[in-house]
């Protein structure tokens, strides 16, 4: 059941994306070209998402659990420090050279473009060497 | 170095028309997914942790729900097409080593700061957390910044 409802969330979550266009790196890099040929578009998308998902949240929080696991998995840790803020900044270069951020970069790869094709690679080569080095240190 | 472009279905015009209420559509959609996903299976709808939840060594737990909302994600420009009959436009840079390297840098960040666009900019925020304003208010900054370098500065 849980396989069954986050295959359709992952699907939702994917048309979102392709129809507004979030999966068009040059429309992501229109709205960072505040300067240039500025295309607000994504505001509106982030907008979108946030209230639907704020008023989703505040209901789902009524619950003491959600409906397919006993407990909710949510993030612990509270601390406004340099491994979140130098992470934040590097993931901002990051999107904004390639126009990609993750969710937009995997919905895109049966696209085929040869820059999606190298993209994910190297996210994903990323996330692990953090790991990596987190585990050792 | 920093061209050129490899144009998938749309003009070579540098613009993008603003398209408020298909933003709004999508991000309303978007905004569905991450309550399923909380309400369900009570987790943020962050693709940068769900992405980490499916490689090693696999610490994060659901990973088989996790790989299922990989594959929907992954069908979604598939049918899109199939259904509309018309090809998801996308205009991404053919600079290889630029991709990469921008990959690599998402990686690192998304790894290092606990979330993306969805994980911070979308879940967080819903949730008023300081961590994920700060995180949101960081990216987007140097989001802009690395853009106007890009294209104003070193003219790509």
């Amino acid at each position: 059941m849980g396989t069954l409802v986050n295959a359709i969330a992952g699907f939702i979550f994917g048309i979102g994306l392709v129809i507004s266009g979030m999966a068009n790196p040059k429309k992501v890099q229109n709205f960072l070209d505040i300067t240039g040929t500025w295309d607000p578009s994504l505001a509106f998308v982030m907008g979108a998402a946030v209230v639907v998902t704020f008023i989703g949240y505040r209901l789902t929080f009524k619950r003491p659990a959600p409906l397919l696991d006993e407990r909710f998995y949510l993030p612990s840790a509270s601390a406004i420090d340099g491994r979140l803020l130098a992470g934040a900044a590097l993931f901002g270069v990051g999107w904004g050279l390639a126009g990609y951020c993750p969710g937009p970069a995997l919905t895109a790869l049966p696209l085929l473009a040869r820059g999606t094709l190298v993209f994910v690679p190297g996210m994903l080569v990323g996330i692990l060497l953090v790991r990596l080095f987190a585990s050792r240190g | 170095m920093l061209s050129p472009d490899y144009t998938q279905g749309v003009g070579t015009l540098a613009a993008t028309e603003f398209t408020p209420i298909a933003s709004a559509v999508g991000g309303a959609l978007i905004g569905v997914s991450a309550v399923i996903v909380m309400l369900f299976s009570g987790r943020i709808a962050g693709i940068s942790g769900i992405v980490a939840r499916l490689l090693p060594p696999y610490a994060g737990g659901g990973v088989v729900q996790a790989a299922a909302f990989v594959l929907g994600l992954l069908a979604a420009p598939l049918a899109y097409t199939w259904a509309t009959g018309a090809p998801v436009l996308q205009t991404v840079s053919d600079n290889l080593p630029l991709m990469a390297a921008s990959g690599l840098l998402v990686g690192i960040g998304v790894a290092l700061s606990g979330g993306c666009t969805s994980g911070h900019g979308v879940c967080g925020l819903s949730r008023l957390s300081p961590r994920s304003l700060a995180a949101t208010l960081t990216f987007m900054a140097t989001g802009f910044a690395s853009v106007y370098v890009l294209r104003h500065v070193i003219g790509g």
